[in-house]
């Protein structure tokens, strides 16, 4: 399967409560979870690396809605994220994953998945 | 302002340079006419007080509503149900109703089922019940728009992911997609299959046909930098230059603005939920924080006269306030 995707997580938290620390830190050494924060219509970081099985969680600081899709459909899209709604995905194959927000095109990031 | 007429080349009491003076005033709320080779202009209040003193003289009028986001509840508007109510509210008020009305997109804020149906309700409570929709990207986030074309579009017959056009006392109408479809880092977009439509669409019209263009983001380049344009709008407007006519009404960017190029008129409207900051204005195109006493000068409505022999449609904002 050449997807990075082997499993998908959609964790909606309807409240400000964040599971993860720090708005815009890369990554949590501990848990090997990488965040991106979505804000002022922009993935932040805009570029990251990850090693293949790392999660990776991009959580809606916006109080528009915002989606992740993946250019060329490479990994499963996710729905509408309104504000503070977190979409989670698990890295898979290695390779590099352009991605863009579906309703503000001009928004785009890459993943950058390497061997563990 | 000065009121004469230097040019008159298509002796329909206006020239260029007058009519740019007029779009001008029109963003301020001032509705105008030509009457007698002399522009008009008068300030809505004034219309409401005298009643419609447009509706002898005007063929077609019809009103425009955008960006009606229900389902949204932030700072901005946390209650863009009653602003829509209050902008139906206006239009029932009208001394003389629109002969329909055209929304042009993000009826919803998430695309959501209990939106549509929400707005679908408040929207009985309107006395015009002909209306026309284009979508906005809110309304098809998560199924490509299959489910607006099934609740707005079933009978107009759109072809391909929903584009249609009609006939409406002489005026041709063409209600345009530009939000499916779009490509990373892009704007917005027609497409290839609607731009042939298109071509073939007025093909067969003549020139002194005066079209009117909806479609929920702007087809000029607004600020594309917020992604405020549409990447092949120029290849549409190519198929309409040889008309004398052409009006463009947008949404997508909350405010008002004109511009008039050639005998093209663009315009977008005013939303119905919250406003935007002028472009670049902000750090994002976000919804615009406003102090509530403000808001309702802020959001509001359009209504587009037509009166048969004038080249030009008049296109008057009002606001909610």
């Amino acid at each position: 399967m050449n997807t990075i995707i082997s499993k998908i997580t959609i964790a909606a938290l309807l409240s400000g409560f964040s599971l993860f620390a720090v708005a815009g830190e890369m990554k949590d050494a501990s848990t090997g979870n990488a965040k991106i924060e979505i804000k002022d219509f922009a993935f932040n970081p805009q570029n990251i690396t990850v090693k293949s099985g790392e999660k990776i969680t991009w959580i809606n600081r916006d109080e528009e809605p915002h989606t992740v899709v993946s250019v060329g459909k490479k990994f499963q899209r996710s729905p509408g994220l309104d504000t503070d709604q977190e979409f989670s995905i698990i890295a898979g194959a290695p390779g590099t994953y352009e991605y863009f927000c579906s309703v503000h095109p001009k928004m785009t990031g890459m993943i950058v998945v390497v061997k563990p | 302002m000065s009121d004469y007429i230097s040019h008159d080349h298509e002796h329909d009491g206006i020239d260029r340079r007058g009519f740019l003076q007029c779009m001008a005033w029109a963003g301020t709320g001032l509705l105008w006419t030509v009457s007698g080779g002399v522009l008009v202009s008068k300030t809505l209040a004034e219309v409401a007080k005298t009643g419609s003193s447009l509706s002898t003289a005007t063929d077609l009028s019809f009103l425009q509503i955008s960006d009606s986001h229900i389902g949204f509840n932030k700072a901005a508007n946390k209650d863009v149900t009653e602003t829509f109510k209050i902008a139906l509210d206006r239009i029932n008020a009208m001394p003389t109703p629109p002969s329909f009305l055209i929304h042009t997109g993000d009826i919803s804020q998430l695309s959501k089922p209990e939106e549509f149906d929400t707005f679908d309700q408040i929207l009985k409570s309107c006395r015009t019940k002909d209306v026309f929709y284009v979508p906005g990207e809110h309304d098809v986030i998560n199924d490509g728009g299959k489910m607006y074309r099934e609740r707005y579009l079933k009978n107009v017959q759109g072809k391909g992911s929903g584009w249609y056009s009609f006939n409406k006392n002489g005026v041709h109408f063409i209600g345009l997609v530009n939000v499916l479809d779009l490509q990373a880092g892009g704007l917005g977009q027609l497409g290839d299959d609607q731009l042939e439509w298109l071509e073939d669409d007025v093909k067969g019209l003549g020139a002194d046909t005066p079209i009117v263009v909806f479609a929920h983001i702007p087809l000029w380049s607004v600020y594309p930098k917020w992604g405020w344009g549409t990447s092949d709008s120029e290849r549409a407007l190519g198929y309409l230059k040889r008309f004398g006519s052409v009006t463009v009404l947008n949404g997508h960017i909350h405010q008002v603005l004109q511009k008039v190029e050639g005998n093209v008129t663009f315009h977008t409207a005013m939303s119905t939920a919250f406003p935007q900051a002028a472009p670049g204005d902000a750090p994002s195109p976000g919804p615009l924080n406003v102090p509530a006493e403000k808001l309702r000068s802020m959001l509001g409505l359009t209504s587009v006269q037509y009166k048969q022999g004038k080249t030009a449609l008049a296109v008057v904002d009002s606001t909610l306030s």
